[in-house]
């Protein structure tokens, strides 16, 4: 299971956040959980919502920020956050991503608001193989 | 890297420091405030200094922090025909900006009814993750928005003709081009209209302190008869409309650039040339989440002339609820500067930065052409804000820009270990400031202790002679997102 956690030294202003993953599909739905705990307490967040979300990039590292700036998007275009992921990665020319996500409205009256995230950005971006695992670092513009 | 001092408060990082620079960079700081400046900053601002066709330098506020390609409070111009346009340089929230408010009212009149116009205030403009505007606006008139600016909220019963005046660019700016904004941005913004947002963005109702009066004569020009009178300072951009054009031309120009030989250290200093049709795209984008800015504050601007008359039981004219002024502190503007002694246009990016046009400007409303344009620095939640106006020197010294806000000194993480939100909202209660926040651990990442001093930072602006101190206001409340 993937872990994640925040970075203080970095992004003075921001949310910058370190995430590892056993697998390429790990670390995406890793990144999806941490993001969800930037912008509200998931366990508040009563699970009513499901949706499919399928990306393609032309690099893995294109297509981790595209897929974290989708849940951005989807945070202010339906008010909703996701709480769960279950995502495949494919290796290729473009990389793809199909994933079902897992969540709720966001509801003033039950949900525990956290920050609101703007976008991602390229500040000391990376994504990377490490061994076994993976690894990926990003800072949130909140 | 090298930082020599270039006159008071003046520091400059000299071409040599770094293989790419065409012109210096140059800090506004005191002795202290460059100290305390990360170094990001001087990473940043000298990148900057490499970018094509910048003009004299690159430039930093003292309220400098580092952001993302430009510092925060950082300042360029470019050529229109030979520079290039940045996102990085406006930043993801295109138009994050100031509004100030005057009142009638003196603090003993408001207490009483405090708390019920803070909660009203909390209640009338959303705030926070996932805040939904009251306005259910279509697409078309999304698009008309765009265009209009804050001109179509006053078409529509939002708000008072004479607003239009006292803001900058009234309230619209023009090359706006909804051609080039994309479904995604749209979709993202339309439910947003007239909401706060969250972080720093705040409505914060504030006073003149008794010693808060630097300049009277200035500060009546302002419409600020005295100590005790009330205000009403607001702060927040284009919300998740802005922030999606931002993020799809910084993407779109990492593929760009190649085409133009540019390359850049930085991912986040992508960029095009300004007249290429990659970079008229995102200035006509840019122009459009600018505007609807302008529509987002004059809609909250609304909003608190509501509450305040239901609260108060008077009409808002009778309130005296005008606007005294608002700025952008996160965009790109064409403008007309001297540059060795030839009028010539250039692109100007303000980014964590606020235009500060001096006396005589024509750009600066009528009502304050004698003393140069208002200038609104905001402080923290806890410590307060300011009011200056632009000068003549800075004209020549900043391209008419100055600092936008205290800058933090310590991240949001940081500052949660270092104080309990609801521990925060008691002590700043108690000290006479009440607070309604959407989020507790927000409320926390934005603790005085987070900010560098601002009187330290308005102190360097008046030494440096860019913005002359009118006044210092103090907040008795606050709604955050």
């Amino acid at each position: 299971m993937g872990r994640f956690s925040v970075l203080e030294e970095i992004a003075v202003a921001d949310c910058a956040l370190e995430i590892e993953g056993d697998s390429l599909d790990d670390l995406f739905e890793t990144a999806a959980r941490a993001l969800c705990e930037v912008m509200v307490d998931p366990a508040t967040v009563a699970p009513t919502v499901e949706r499919s979300v399928d990306l393609s990039a032309g690099a893995v590292d294109l297509l981790f920020y595209d897929w974290l700036s989708e849940l951005i998007y989807l945070k202010d275009r339906d008010r909703e956050v996701f709480t769960e992921s279950r995502v495949r990665v494919t290796r290729g020319s473009p990389w793809r991503l199909a994933a079902r996500l897992q969540g709720g409205s966001i509801d003033p009256e039950r949900t525990a608001l956290r920050a609101d995230p703007k976008a991602v950005t390229f500040h000391q971006f990376l994504v990377e193989e490490k061994g076994q695992r993976w690894r990926a670092r990003v800072v949130i513009d909140i | 890297m090298k930082v020599t001092p270039a006159g008071d408060c003046i520091w400059e990082i000299p071409p040599a420091e770094k293989p790419g620079m065409r012109v210096p960079a140059r800090i506004y700081a005191s002795e202290t405030l460059l100290s305390q400046m990360d170094q990001g900053v001087f990473e940043q601002v000298t990148n900057v200094a490499c970018l094509p066709g910048i003009v004299r330098a690159a430039l930093c506020m003292p309220d400098g922090h580092w952001g993302y390609g430009f510092p925060i409070g950082g300042v360029a111009a470019f050529r229109v025909d030979t520079g290039v346009i940045s996102p990085g340089g406006i930043g993801f929230d295109i138009n994050c900006g100031m509004r100030v408010l005057r009142t009638s009212l003196t603090e003993a009149e408001v207490r009483p009814r405090l708390r019920e116009l803070i909660d009203a205030l909390f209640s009338a403009v959303p705030s926070g993750v996932g805040a939904r505007g009251s306005l259910r606006l279509s697409a078309t008139a999304f698009r008309r928005i765009m265009v209009e600016g804050a001109g179509w909220c006053v078409s529509e019963g939002y708000g008072w003709r004479e607003d239009l005046d006292r803001m900058e660019g009234r309230g619209c700016l023009p090359g706006a081009d909804p051609g080039h904004v994309s479904e995604r941005a749209v979709s993202r913004g339309l439910q947003q209209l007239g909401t706060l947002g969250s972080g720093n963005h705040y409505l914060e109702i504030q006073v003149v302190p008794p010693e808060g009066i630097h300049e009277a004569g200035l500060a009546r020009a302002l419409g600020i008869e005295g100590a005790g009178q009330v205000l009403v300072m607001l702060h927040c951009g284009s919300r998740g409309f802005g922030h999606q054009i931002a993020t799809d031309y910084l993407r779109r120009f990492a593929e760009v650039m190649p085409r133009y030989g540019i390359s850049v250290v930085d991912r986040e200093l992508a960029c095009a040339p300004f007249r290429s049709p990659e970079g008229q795209a995102y200035f006509g984008a840019m122009t459009a989440a600018a505007n609807s800015a302008f529509a987002n504050r004059q809609l909250i601007t609304h909003r608190i002339r509501e509450v305040f008359s239901r609260v108060l039981g008077r009409d808002p004219h009778a309130l005296g609820l005008s606007v005294i002024y608002d700025v952008c502190h996160n965009t790109a503007k064409v403008e007309r500067h001297r540059v060795d002694g030839e009028s010539m246009e250039l692109v100007v990016h303000r980014k964590g930065a606020t235009r500060a046009f001096g006396p005589g400007a024509p750009d600066v409303p009528e009502a304050y052409r004698d003393i140069g344009q208002p200038v609104i620095i905001g402080g923290s939640m806890e410590t307060g804000s300011a009011l200056l106006v632009g000068t003549a020197h800075a004209m020549t010294e900043t391209w008419g820009s100055t600092a936008h806000g205290a800058g933090r000194t310590m991240s949001r993480a940081q500052a949660k270990k270092r104080v309990w939100g609801e521990r925060l909202l008691q002590d700043m209660e108690a000290r006479g400031i009440l607070v309604r926040a959407a989020s507790k651990s927000g409320v926390a990442e934005e603790a005085g202790f987070a900010y560098k001093d601002l009187d330290a930072v308005v102190d360097v602006l008046h030494r440096v002679d860019i913005s002359r101190k009118v006044v210092s206001l103090r907040p008795i409340a606050n709604v955050k997102g």
